[in-house]
């Protein structure tokens, strides 16, 4: 921040910078062989795509190295090359554009452009993740809130059957996308004050002992929150996210595997009744149990999915040279199946892996915390993006039903892309302060870089 | 609260491990199901694009080819010979998918089939050589044209193919139908002319030849007989008693009458040319259990291997050990009705099973692959499907077929010069319609070229008249003349 930097931030700046030029190469090759499967020659704005994402990732880079210099390098390059094969995706998509499948591809292009302004805001506003925690009850009422916004008639607005959107003038956004992190922090600051309380039961229900009840008010918001976003917005990908998180942020703070157990009885049982209320609920499980009973009507998109996944092979028909635009919602919900068709069974490993190295990043930052809260903090929101990127993998490969929610940083979507640049700022912040606490208490550049080669 | 970040981080690497094992699953394991998927149109759109081989018949005419479409697709096929050959050749068509031939050899036609990179791929695609395949196949449009006219306008099928080979020289039915208007690549007319075909009166879009079963009527003794001979039923001194009816065990008001109520019997070569039922239903009775595997032998109750998309269908028969319950069902099958429904390929087969010495070969179109220069790049094997009988036993059955023509109920179908072998059927349906006319032979009895199956439905021209002998058997005739008799052009 200030100063000359550290060795350490010197390190981890330079191998973020080299690991980030190999994301762009990758995201180049994509574009050029995206444009060569149309037409033998170079596209001709090649020079401008390249220069807008260096530019791009140099803002974010540069950002860092004056914001937070000493935080973990993998996670900045993971997340461009992520943004870059959902780009290319979308690109590729939008070559087959038409009137009900419209292109997006310059929208996606402003939003991670705004993304990038956000995560460099948030970088700057939040310089220390500990101070989240003071607005504890702040942001548990913006959370809420943020959820409730789009029941409120006139301002929120149906898409695809969720209402779980706000439109203003022609803008439309997701807020539950930001609630989700608000509503982490939130936990993260209540789960420490009160862990202890709740990990030690005072009264005795049988062989087990329970905490006092009026410490277990507030966990069940989370649980009502997630039924309220499945009755009202009947978003039940975005209820399974929200209901996960909380589960294991309550878990790893007490490490009770009790709440485990209550945490899935409670979703079971909200599952059940709303099954047992909501055709929408039945539909979507019918067609998970069989898609091809009904494949040309309800079970169309997850039967399309499928197959894409099934043409792709193991690798792939090549970019720009299958048939992706059959599968529908194929830049959001189903993006993930457009990759599976075009990069096949290599592709899909990959991003995989990519999402794998992302939430090992979130977590190693909570390993290397020495501050609870930070600690439980960066937990969650590396739980968010794994438990995000299981349930839409999960759903369009027919692992568990179809919910819709966006591929952290592959899907398009302004909100979403939003939210997880603010997750992955948030990340880097509580990163960068871990190493300056580390290189605070050590002494000697010797030492910081045996624990660097250690936990690197 | 390390330990519960380390837990949950485990969970989180185990569903991604999850998430991986699926996509193997879905990607490599399950992958060609997947992708051949009729339901997905991918390969149809990917092949729609592609330039695509082109099918020509054993005369050199070309029955399809590819054609510009100054569309996104680039590409259109083209059936020249239209209706004549569509059951056969089938359709590429973007709106209801691909059938028969075209779908059969579409990795063929494609050049997909030769998609193994080798050094000469390399080569290949360098100078930019096509890698489609041609289709050289054993129809002959010629003898296509001469069974439509020999069944003028009636409804049926006529089956011919080589015994020793398997190969299909013609197959046709009518009603038959027009597959050009399906190549379009507009959804709606196309589908809306489908709807209409498959509406049409006698279904057009039903290749009967090899995808409808009918009753056989008496052309079945041919495999009554054979079972018979090899159950050693009929020894030379064996006398069928001259009878107008046979009374059924199990079925006292149904007894089995002969053809027109006439009487017949006598030794086994008189009721096989006189088509006597009394006799041929006593053997269906005779033969008991040991019917079923014996008509299983021919190729009954199973999918003859036919090389056409979506194939043939299985002839029928009475089940499997059931004589003690239903012995009337045995002794209509011994005439070839009652459970008995073949379809004229299976016919066929069993006309050339005993012209090939009890050998039925696998019935297939396609016969090599050519390159785009028209040089053989993979020839097309015949294969062995079953053998039906023994040599000894096709011989003594072929002697009775070759009496049936010079002196029975098939002397219609002689020709000057050329010993044919055959057997005529006419086989009863519902009381309310008119029987099927059958005729299977083949010639020259002692080197057979050629086998053939004719059914004319429900009587054609010569409704409630309509006999095999009269109705199928000229129809045969007309056929194998124009195949085996020099100076019989067009």
């Amino acid at each position: 921040m200030s100063g000359t930097p550290s060795a350490l931030a010197r390190f981890r700046r330079t191998r973020e910078l080299s690991l980030g030029v190999l994301a762009l190469l990758i995201t180049a090759g994509g574009y050029v062989l995206l444009a060569l499967s149309k037409a033998p020659a170079l596209p001709a704005h090649v020079w401008g795509f390249l220069g807008a994402i260096v530019g791009l990732f140099a803002c974010a880079h540069i950002a860092v190295r004056r914001l937070a210099p000493r935080a973990d390098a993998t996670l900045l390059p993971i997340a461009a090359l992520l943004l870059g094969i959902g780009f290319i995706t979308i690109s590729r998509l939008d070559l087959n554009a038409k009137k009900l499948d419209p292109a997006v591809g310059p929208a996606q292009a402003v939003w991670i452009a705004v993304g990038i302004g956000t995560f460099v805001l948030t970088l700057a506003f939040v310089r220390h993740a500990r101070s989240l925690a003071h607005y504890r009850y702040t942001f548990l009422l913006l959370g809420v809130a943020a959820l409730l916004v789009p029941l409120v008639p006139g301002l929120g607005a149906q898409i695809n059957g969720a209402r779980l959107w706000i439109r203003i003038g022609g803008l439309t956004f997701q807020p539950g996308e930001l609630a989700k992190v608000v509503l982490v922090i939130f936990f993260a600051a209540y789960l420490v004050e009160k862990r202890e309380l709740l990990s030690s039961g005072s009264r005795r229900l049988g062989r087990l002992y329970l905490p006092d009840p009026k410490h277990l008010g507030p966990l069940l918001v989370p649980w009502g929150v997630a039924i309220l976003i499945m009755v009202q917005q009947k978003d039940l990908g975005s209820s399974l996210l929200f209901f996960a998180v909380f589960v294991a942020m309550l878990y790893i703070a007490t490490l009770r595997s009790a709440y485990l157990l209550a945490g899935a009885t409670l979703f079971a049982g909200a599952v059940t009744i709303a099954y047992q209320a909501f055709s929408h609920v039945q539909e979507r499980v019918s067609v998970w149990i069989n898609p091809w009973r009904d494949a040309q009507g309800q079970g169309y998109q997850l039967t399309q999915s499928l197959f894409a996944f099934g043409s792709g092979g193991f690798a792939g028909r090549g970019i720009g040279l299958g048939t992706p635009n059959i599968i529908p919602v194929n830049r959001s919900d189903f993006i993930f199946a457009a990759i599976g068709e075009e990069l096949g069974l290599i592709g899909t490993v990959a991003v995989i892996g990519a999402f794998l190295l992302l939430v090992g990043s979130a977590f190693r930052i909570a390993l290397q915390s020495e501050r609870p809260f930070s600690q439980l903090f960066a937990a969650g929101l590396g739980t968010i993006l794994g438990v995000q990127s299981f349930v839409i993998i999960g759903g369009v490969t027919r692992v568990i039903p179809l919910t819709g929610v966006t591929l952290p940083f592959v899907s398009y979507g302004g909100s979403s892309l939003i939210a997880n640049f603010v997750i992955l700022a948030l990340l880097m912040r509580i990163s960068d302060e871990s190493a300056a606490d580390a290189e605070a208490k050590a002494a000697g550049a010797a030492r910081l870089l045996a624990i660097e080669s250690t936990h690197a | 609260m390390n330990v519960g970040i380390r837990r949950v981080g485990i969970a989180v690497v185990v569903l991604m491990m999850l998430l991986v094992g699926q996509l193997t699953y879905l990607q490599v394991v399950d992958a060609k199901q997947l992708s051949r998927d009729p339901r997905n149109h991918r390969d149809t759109l990917k092949d729609l694009r592609a330039p695509r081989g082109t099918i020509i018949s054993e005369d050199d005419q070309i029955l399809a080819v590819s054609k510009p479409s100054h569309d996104e697709y680039a590409l259109q096929r083209e059936y020249p010979r239209g209706a004549l050959t569509s059951q056969i050749v089938g359709y590429q068509s973007l709106v209801v998918g691909t059938t028969g031939l075209e779908r059969t050899y579409n990795d063929v036609l494609t050049g997909r089939s030769r998609s193994k990179l080798g050094l000469r791929d390399v080569v290949d695609l360098l100078r930019g050589t096509n890698r489609v395949g041609n289709l050289r196949t054993s129809l002959r449009v010629n003898v296509q044209l001469k069974a439509k006219e020999a069944l003028a306008e009636q409804r049926g099928s006529v089956v011919v193919l080589e015994p020793s080979t398997g190969r299909i020289v013609a197959m046709y039915s009518n009603p038959t139908f027009d597959p050009q208007p399906l190549t379009g690549h507009a959804a709606n007319p196309v589908q809306q002319y489908f709807n209409l075909l498959n509406k049409a009166d006698g279904n057009p879009a039903l290749p009967r030849a090899y995808r409808e079963i009918y009753p056989p009527g008496s052309t079945f003794k041919v495999v009554t007989s054979t079972a018979a001979i090899d159950a050693q039923l009929v020894p030379a001194d064996r006398r069928f008693p001259t009878n107008k009816s046979l009374p059924i065990p199990q079925a006292p008001n149904n007894p089995i009458n002969n053809f027109g109520g006439s009487s017949c019997g006598g030794d086994f070569l008189t009721v096989f040319t006189t088509s006597c039922n009394t006799a041929f239903a006593q053997l269906g009775l005779d033969l008991g259990n040991q019917f079923a595997p014996a008509m299983q032998k021919f190729g009954l109750y199973q999918l003859p291997p036919l090389d056409i998309a979506p194939g043939a269908v299985a002839s029928t028969g009475p089940a499997f050990g059931s004589f003690d319950q239903n012995k009337p069902r045995f002794a209509l099958a011994g005439i070839g009705q009652g459970d008995v429904f073949t379809t004229p390929l299976q016919m066929a087969l069993v006309a050339s099973a005993i012209a090939n010495k009890g050998v039925i070969m696998k019935p297939h179109v396609g016969v090599a692959v050519t390159d785009d220069q028209g040089k053989l790049s993979a020839p097309i094997k015949d294969q062995v499907w079953r053998r039906a009988t023994s040599e000894a036993t096709a011989a003594a059955v072929r002697d009775l077929m070759i009496n049936v023509v010079t002196s029975g109920t098939g002397t219609a179908a002689q020709l000057p010069g050329i010993t044919v072998a055959g057997k005529t059927g006419t086989a009863q349906t519902t009381p309310d319609k008119n029987p099927h006319a059958w005729f299977i032979a083949f010639a020259p009895a002692e080197a057979p070229r050629y086998a053939i199956a004719v059914i004319v439905e429900n009587g054609g021209s010569q409704g409630g008249d309509a006999t095999g002998g009269h109705l199928a058997a000229p129809i045969a005739k007309k056929i194998l003349e124009y195949l085996l008799v020099p100076g019989t052009a067009p």
